[in-house]
């Protein structure tokens, strides 16, 4: 846990004080995706796939996952049809 | 003080009655015995076109709860009505209508739970929902169900409480029992509840009301995990604080309009007593008759209502009790394989680091609505009596009126 606001300095009503994008899942994950850019035909069926949309896709088609996000549920891995996706401890 | 009109109403309809003058934005109730006068007198007002109430018939309590949480969310003000297990069917709404936040008002009549099926007077369903995060009120009679169901807008709503509140009357002894009530004009009980306030809260966008606003969104109910769940409950254990401070002062300002006054606790002769039940509801009306019998065959015996069970008023009660020898807590509930009733657990609580306190024992009655007579209460005081005669409490808990030792 990272150094948070007291109860007091808390909105009531156990109101969101930031967005999503702030509140970094990352962490819950045990394993990440490695992705293995040699094998990988940039279908993009992982970014599709990603159920935290934090797969994102370069210009050139290249993946990326954002390891901030990530929950390491390994469904871009399951889902790569060239099995280009390993997924690895964090 | 205002004029005021004296009506034949029963306990139900005193709700009803109050909820019209107040004129609540929705009304979300699903009919349950002994509370169904309620939702039946409210719809026909609505019929009539004499509130602008959105009258929503749920198909259950579980959605009776749900639409005034989302309709409170939202900024309005929103009631509910049920009784037992309706209660019981509501009960995670229950809780999530405390965490947000929301100032709903419900009139819990209060009946046995099943099972076996019952649906006469006892407080197991509301003492179930003690922990709840609700603000309780117990009422004696209709009068006071009448004030309450006013009084309990401004102090849920009170800007530094913030918390639903359940108004709880006795099934059949005050819901359907016709009695004379005071009420007020319908413009002087407009002008005490005036308009919803709201507080600031500060959301992703900023800061703002809280209340779903699409100026201004808000995220109300999201996931909250080990690092904001429990500073989440310590709000509730504060708001519960604030609310003991600022409810008085909603209660004196009632009093101011309406010439009664009422406190968390109301103590009966209190002064010189040597033995005194504490406890809640229509009851306690039978035990102030009781006192008075008791003090002319020379028995120095007084009694204590507790009107607000949450949240509990700790000094008030000491206050009350003072130092009298022997003080016994008559319950209409029983908390399976637990030491004592609720009621009593607490006050032993409170009182455990004292060094003067009152030896106390539990008096558990009227279960599923079975009669609680004068002689009950007398066998109350009778066995206070033998305590302070023989200076212990063999039995914690004795359940008077059941057949068989």
């Amino acid at each position: 846990m990272s150094k948070e606001r007291t109860w007091q300095e808390l909105p009531k009503g156990a109101v969101s004080y930031r967005p999503s994008m702030e509140y970094k899942t990352g962490d819950w994950g045990v394993d990440a995706p490695k992705i293995d850019l040699d094998k990988c035909v940039k279908c993009n069926m992982c970014h599709f796939y990603c159920p935290e949309g934090c797969i994102h896709v370069e210009e050139d088609g290249t993946p990326v996952p954002d390891l901030e996000y990530c929950k390491g549920c390994g469904i871009c891995a399951k889902e790569c049809p060239v099995k280009a996706i390993e997924m690895v401890r964090k | 003080m205002v004029e005021q009109k004296l009506m034949g109403l029963n306990g139900d309809e005193a709700v009803a009655y109050a909820t019209k003058q107040v004129n609540p934005d929705i009304v979300a109730a699903y009919p349950i015995t002994p509370q169904t006068i309620i939702v039946e007198r409210f719809s026909e007002y609505f019929a009539d076109r004499e509130v602008d109430t959105e009258f929503v018939a749920v198909e259950s309590e579980h959605s009776a709860m749900s639409s005034c949480v989302g309709a409170s969310a939202a900024g309005a003000r929103a009631f509910t009505a049920t009784a037992a297990n309706g209660l019981a069917l509501m009960w995670e709404i229950v809780y999530i209508a405390s965490s947000l936040r929301l100032p709903i008002v419900m009139a819990v009549v209060n009946r046995a739970l099943s099972g076996p099926i019952n649906i006469h007077n006892d407080h197991s369903d509301t003492m179930g929902a003690r922990d709840s995060g609700w603000i309780q009120i117990y009422c004696e009679n209709a009068q006071e169900v009448y004030d309450a169901s006013i009084a309990a807008w401004r102090i849920a709503e009170h800007l530094k409480v913030q918390l639903p509140v359940m108004v709880c009357l006795d099934g059949f002894t005050l819901s359907h029992t016709m009695e004379n009530v005071m009420t007020l004009p319908d413009d002087a009980v407009q002008k005490f509840v005036g308009e919803r306030p709201f507080i600031e809260v500060e959301g992703h966008m900023g800061k703002g009301e809280l209340r779903l606003n699409p100026e201004m969104p808000l995220t109300m109910g999201p996931l909250d995990l080990q690092d904001f769940y429990y500073e989440h409950k310590i709000h509730q254990v504060d708001a519960m604080e604030q609310a003991l401070k600022y409810m008085k002062n909603v209660d004196a300002e009632w009093a101011k309009v309406s010439g009664r006054s009422y406190k968390y606790v109301e103590p009966y002769l209190m002064e010189d007593a040597e033995v005194a039940l504490i406890g809640m509801g229509s009851m306690m009306g039978t035990v102030r008759h009781m006192v008075d019998e008791l003090r002319a065959e020379g028995v120095k015996a007084g009694m204590i209502k507790l009107r607000l069970f949450r949240p509990f008023p700790v000094d008030a009660i000491k206050k009350a009790v003072g130092d009298i020898p022997v003080l016994g807590v008559i319950e209409k509930c029983i908390s399976f394989g637990a030491p004592a009733s609720p009621l009593m657990e607490e006050l032993m609580t409170v009182y455990y680091h004292d060094k003067e306190k009152p030896m106390i024992a539990n008096y558990v009655v009227g279960l599923g609505g079975r009669d609680v007579s004068p002689d009950m209460i007398r066998e109350a005081y009778k066995s206070m009596a033998k305590i302070k005669k023989t200076g212990k409490v063999d039995k914690l808990s004795t359940y008077i009126g059941v057949r068989g030792d």
